[in-house]
């Protein structure tokens, strides 16, 4: 038990995540809320210690402060162990001097000693971008089963969308004879989902040849997957057919956290068979005033609401005073709503205040675009925040 | 200076005895999602207390579950720590074999290790039955500056406000706070100040008292080692002027949790931001109000799902409320279940209760209609 681990993840949390701008400003994109309680970095987290895998290395380059915070010692996942449990892995100075990770490849070679250290026979690579809930387990049941050297995980997209995605395009068997990044003609529908599951010794061959290729951009979709392609190693794809999105833009994430509401979510976080877990603090119960309306939302602890909640999903400690409305917006951590503000069609991250009568945002069904508050940002009484801005501090 | 803590976990008891035949008074669930307990360890924790001993009876049980390894408190620690000191039964001793503590001065005996080894230069002694958050910092202060023997935190009561059922002891101050007579009863007109049975006394003296106990027979804390020594020695009191209640009957507890439904009561309870209430962390989803709910004048916890109506009502975690239901005063704990179409009045459900389509249930105020864990309506 304490000399070796069948399989080690390694989860990628370095991204910017530019495309989030405003909410990204400070902090990395696994560390953006999402859904109330939860930070994005929770879902793959709470997938690893669900699906038995106790040994997380987590890679950081971009605004590593809040992440680290709220990684800590990994104990409200369970993965505070003696022999392997999470461990944050920042670019680190060497014998051959000082580099930050230069893509997804060079990040994972550049913390091989990790790994090397529970000589783990696989090796899952996840990224910190996605809302989903997975069984990594059954996945390497069928890399085992498969004898493959590397399984990749798949989900079905629309035609239409394909060309966002890296693209397999597989044999009857599963295996996968193409790879196209982005494709302008898709020939598959079946999408990347950035989850691999190596042999590591075959990761580790590739990465070191990766490594000293002078034109590589260290990259695994780019590089790593093709160049093993090419090599003629077998390759297979795992589908997945449950939830599974990409929070990359404004509009996924505001997206995805409207899937949690309704009388069947698509993505439901009351499952105890499959919990996600979170660190959060001792907030007290959510209070809800004697005039306050509040439907079809989602309402976390330490919340007072005085003023109209609808279609909204609202984090910890969210205050929205009387008279205020708050309607198809995601509101993070301790978010104050002073009373009469109207905030529509909206994302207000972390700590914004929004003054006494002050409006954001727009109605939804006016077809305009969602408005975003970074955090801290205190918007002024009776101010006005237009559909589609972004508000950061600067 | 340090100081230790220890809890009385099950002093008070038979005073609620619906809600203790299946746990400790100590782990009583209170104000959506807390336990009595939480309030004295949040107490001592927020004001450095970090090495407690938690005095247990029957039926741990539920405790031992919540309080697990101390970590939600931050007390899972190398040195000091929560230590939870089951009763302690002589093997041998003909009169007392197979015997638990009967009273605080027994419970005391059984914690003498603890009491010896703890290596504090005072203790604090706090039951479970106060609902208070107090800088206990500040008791601990004023003890030591006085060179009081006991220090008793007080507090003032107006005649409106007693109506405990369960006696508690009222205090006799003279004009500079010391106590000067104690009895326990029911009060006179007007204002009266009682105990909240938190107190600070040296290690040392606390120390001597369990030995004089054991040396000479003696049964009574409050008699034996308060009200004998009223005139011999400095017994302080300390005066409390936060929110403070005491859960002393089923009518009473009823009382207490409508209570968080002010304003003000929630702020000095729970909106400290250097004094917060801490519980062990369970890690519900958020709670999810559905298209046509109303929710009105209501306190809920985290994981709950609202269909229905809800007004002046404390919601547990995980507590459903259906379709075309309405439930009005009621506190419902951990995992009720509440189906459609039924109307609830002054009603309060235990863990894991259901109450299934159409039913139609109310107690009053002064006597709420109580329903036990795990029942099916």
């Amino acid at each position: 038990m304490f000399k070796k681990k069948e399989c080690v993840a390694m989860l990628l949390a370095g991204g910017q995540g530019s495309r989030l701008y405003a909410l990204t400003q400070k902090t990395a994109k696994p560390a953006v809320s999402f859904g109330g309680k939860y930070r994005i970095i929770d879902f793959p987290l709470s997938n690893c210690i669900n699906s038995g895998l106790d040994t997380v290395g987590v890679l950081t380059q971009y605004q590593p402060l809040q992440l680290n915070e709220y990684i800590g010692n990994g104990l409200p996942w369970d993965l505070d162990r003696t022999f392997g449990g999470v461990k944050i892995l920042p670019p680190y100075q060497g014998i051959g001097g000082a580099d930050w990770y230069k893509g997804t490849a060079n990040a994972i070679w550049q913390n091989m000693a990790f790994i090397n250290r529970y000589d783990p026979k696989y090796v899952l690579i996840l990224s910190g971008d996605h809302i989903y809930k997975m069984n990594y387990a059954k996945m390497l049941d069928a890399h085992k089963e498969s004898n493959a050297d590397c399984t990749i995980a798949v989900i079905d997209v629309p035609l239409e969308e394909a060309s966002r995605f890296g693209i397999m395009s597989t044999n009857p068997d599963g295996s996968i004879y193409k790879f196209s990044e982005k494709p302008k003609n898709p020939d598959s529908t079946k999408a990347s989902m950035g989850i691999y599951i190596f042999n590591k010794d075959k990761l580790q061959k590739y990465l070191a040849e990766d490594s000293v290729d002078p034109a590589s951009s260290n990259d695994f979709g780019k590089n790593i997957i093709p160049n093993m392609l090419a090599a003629g190693e077998k390759m297979m794809a795992y589908s997945f057919d449950g939830y599974w999105k990409d929070v990359g833009t404004i509009r996924s994430l505001w997206e995805a956290n409207m899937d949690l509401l309704g009388e069947r979510p698509v993505l439901s976080l009351s499952d105890e068979a499959w919990r996600i877990f979170s660190r959060h603090g001792a907030e007290s119960p959510q209070f809800v005033g004697e005039d306050a309306e509040v439907t079809n939302s989602s309402v976390t602890a330490g919340c007072e609401i005085h003023g109209i909640v609808r279609n909204s999903v609202l984090g910890a400690g969210v205050y929205v005073g009387e008279g205020a409305v708050v309607e198809d917006s995601v509101l993070m951590e301790n978010v104050r709503v002073e009373p009469f503000a109207k905030v529509r069609y909206s994302i207000l991250d972390e700590n914004v205040t929004i003054g006494r009568e002050a409006m954001v945002g727009e109605y939804k069904m006016s077809a305009s675009d969602i408005a975003v508050v970074g955090a801290d940002v205190k918007v002024a009484n009776g101010s006005v925040v237009p559909a589609g801005a972004m508000l950061s501090e600067q | 200076m340090t100081v230790a803590g220890l809890i009385f976990s099950n002093i008070h008891d038979q005073s609620i005895p619906e809600m203790t035949r299946m746990r400790t008074m100590a782990s009583i669930p209170f104000g959506c999602r807390y336990r009595l307990i939480d309030f004295a360890l949040s107490n001592m924790v927020n004001s450095n207390i970090t090495n407690i001993g938690i005095i247990t009876h029957y039926n741990y049980q539920s405790l031992l579950d919540h309080i697990g390894n101390g970590k939600d408190w931050d007390l899972a620690r190398r040195s000091g720590g929560i230590k939870i000191l089951p009763p302690y039964v002589a093997a041998y001793e003909n009169n007392g074999a197979g015997k638990v503590y009967e009273n605080r001065l027994e419970a005391l005996m059984g914690a003498e290790n603890f009491i010896n080894r703890c290596g504090a230069d005072y203790i604090v002694l706090s039951d479970c039955d106060a609902i208070l958050n107090i800088d206990l910092s500040e008791v601990i202060n004023s003890h030591v500056k006085s060179g009081a023997y006991l220090t008793m935190v007080a507090k003032k009561l107006e005649k409106a406000n007693y109506n405990f059922e369960t006696a508690v002891p009222i205090l006799d101050l003279d004009a500079n706070g010391r106590v000067v007579g104690m009895a326990d009863g029911c009060p006179n007109e007007g204002g009266v100040i009682i105990s909240t049975n938190i107190m600070v006394i040296s290690r040392v003296d606390l120390h001597s008292i369990v030995s004089e106990a054991l040396a000479r027979g003696y049964t009574s804390f409050h008699r034996d080692f308060i009200v004998k020594n009223l005139h011999t020695k400095l017994i302080n009191s300390y005066m409390f002027d936060g929110w403070y209640s005491v859960v002393s009957s089923m009518e009473g507890y009823f009382e207490s949790s409508m209570k968080l439904l002010c304003e003000e009561t929630r702020r000095d309870l729970f909106e400290n931001a250097d004094r917060q209430i801490y519980t062990k962390i369970r890690n519900s989803a958020p709670t999810k109000y559905m298209e046509g709910s109303k929710v009105k004048n209501s306190l809920l916890a985290d994981g709950c799902v609202i269909e229905g109506t809800v007004e002046n009502c404390i919601l547990f975690r995980n507590v459903h409320i259906g379709k075309g239901t309405t439930v009005k005063n009621c506190i419902l704990l951990q995992d009720t279940y509440v189906g459609s179409n039924v109307f609830l009045n002054c009603v309060v459900t235990d863990k894991n209760v259901v109450i299934k389509d159409d039913r139609i249930l109310s107690g009053h105020e002064t006597n709420p209609f109580f329903i036990g864990k795990n029942q099916t309506i």
